[in-house]
């Protein structure tokens, strides 16, 4: 589990260093780890991951307690309750990507909730909205994919499905 | 995980993490996209238009219809013209016609003034959070 939450605090870290053309629109790396953790262990081992790494990255960023940290924190949660919902779903048919974009889509709901609350006391905030969308479909569906391939591998590393299955 | 154990190193492979309904939630995303962009994009399209005269407001009208509006000043007649989805101060007695120079305005919060008749066009709609003044 330690291992997982360093895992996604290198990986927000490493984010940080990526020049983004919109300030709020990140790839959300981090959330790879997340979705592995929610799969393999599940929820309540992606929150601890989830919330562990929110703090951790901040600190280590020099955010913490700033706006940034607030909205992250607040990203963070929304996803957190976004996936105790999708991990319901049946999992013949909804994958990592799945709820890795509805945990995108909560992720951008909440920062946005918050900014116009807090941070925008005005409507324009809500102007970028369909920016956040398109960011949040774009990498919350190579996120889910990263992660799935993971899985993926992990479990063939286990050999837990059998070699026979291969066609 | 029901893989069919194909190794990711081959193009396309990646098709095989996506399951039905992940096709359906990506889908689904991309069409709140669409639909945000076009609810919150849209804004600025006027509906309608407030011509005052002397600070009062004279007429009020919606853009869907073609019309004129004669509106009478300190200093003759100015014309209003409006068509569907613009409108415009068509003739004005005033002596520069910075009015009847601006054209057609078609966005909402557009405002045309013919201070020496004190004539003003306006036009509304949804989303007009700011005027083409104070903007």
């Amino acid at each position: 589990m330690a291992r997982c939450a360093a895992a996604a605090i290198v990986l927000s870290v490493a984010e940080a260093a990526i020049p983004l053309p919109l300030p709020g629109v990140k790839p959300g790396l981090a959330n790879i780890v997340i979705l592995v953790v929610l799969a393999r262990w599940g929820w309540r081992e992606a929150a601890w991951v989830s919330l562990l790494r929110v703090f951790a990255a901040s600190l280590l960023l020099g955010q913490f307690l700033a706006p940034g940290f607030f909205l992250s924190l607040a990203g963070a949660l929304a996803s957190l309750l976004a996936l105790a919902g999708t991990s319901r779903l049946p999992e013949k048919w909804f994958g990592p990507v799945s709820h890795s974009i509805f945990a995108a889509f909560a992720h951008i709901g909440a920062q946005l909730a918050l900014a116009r609350l807090w941070l925008v006391p005005h409507d324009g905030v809500f102007y970028l909205l369909p920016l956040f969308c398109a960011a949040a479909v774009l990498f919350g569906l190579i996120n889910g994919l990263a992660a799935a391939a993971l899985l993926r591998e992990l479990l063939q590393k286990k050999g837990s499905p059998p070699a026979a299955t291969m066609p | 995980m029901r893989g069919a154990g194909l190794r990711l190193r081959s193009a396309g492979a990646w098709r095989v993490l996506l399951r039905p309904g992940d096709w359906a939630v990506a889908l689904a995303g991309l069409a709140v996209c669409a639909a945000s962009g076009l609810w919150l994009w849209r804004g600025g399209e006027a509906d309608g238009v407030i011509v005052r005269a002397a600070g009062k407001v004279f007429a009020q009208a919606s853009l869907s219809h073609p019309r004129r509006i004669d509106v009478p000043g300190p200093l003759g007649m100015t014309v209003i013209e409006i068509e569907p989805g613009r409108a415009r101060v068509a003739s004005d007695p005033g002596p520069r016609q910075y009015c009847v120079r601006q054209g057609w305005l078609a966005r909402a919060g557009a405002v045309a003034i013919c201070a020496p008749n004190e004539v003003s066009l306006t036009l509304t709609g949804r989303g007009a959070d700011y005027d083409s003044l104070n903007y």
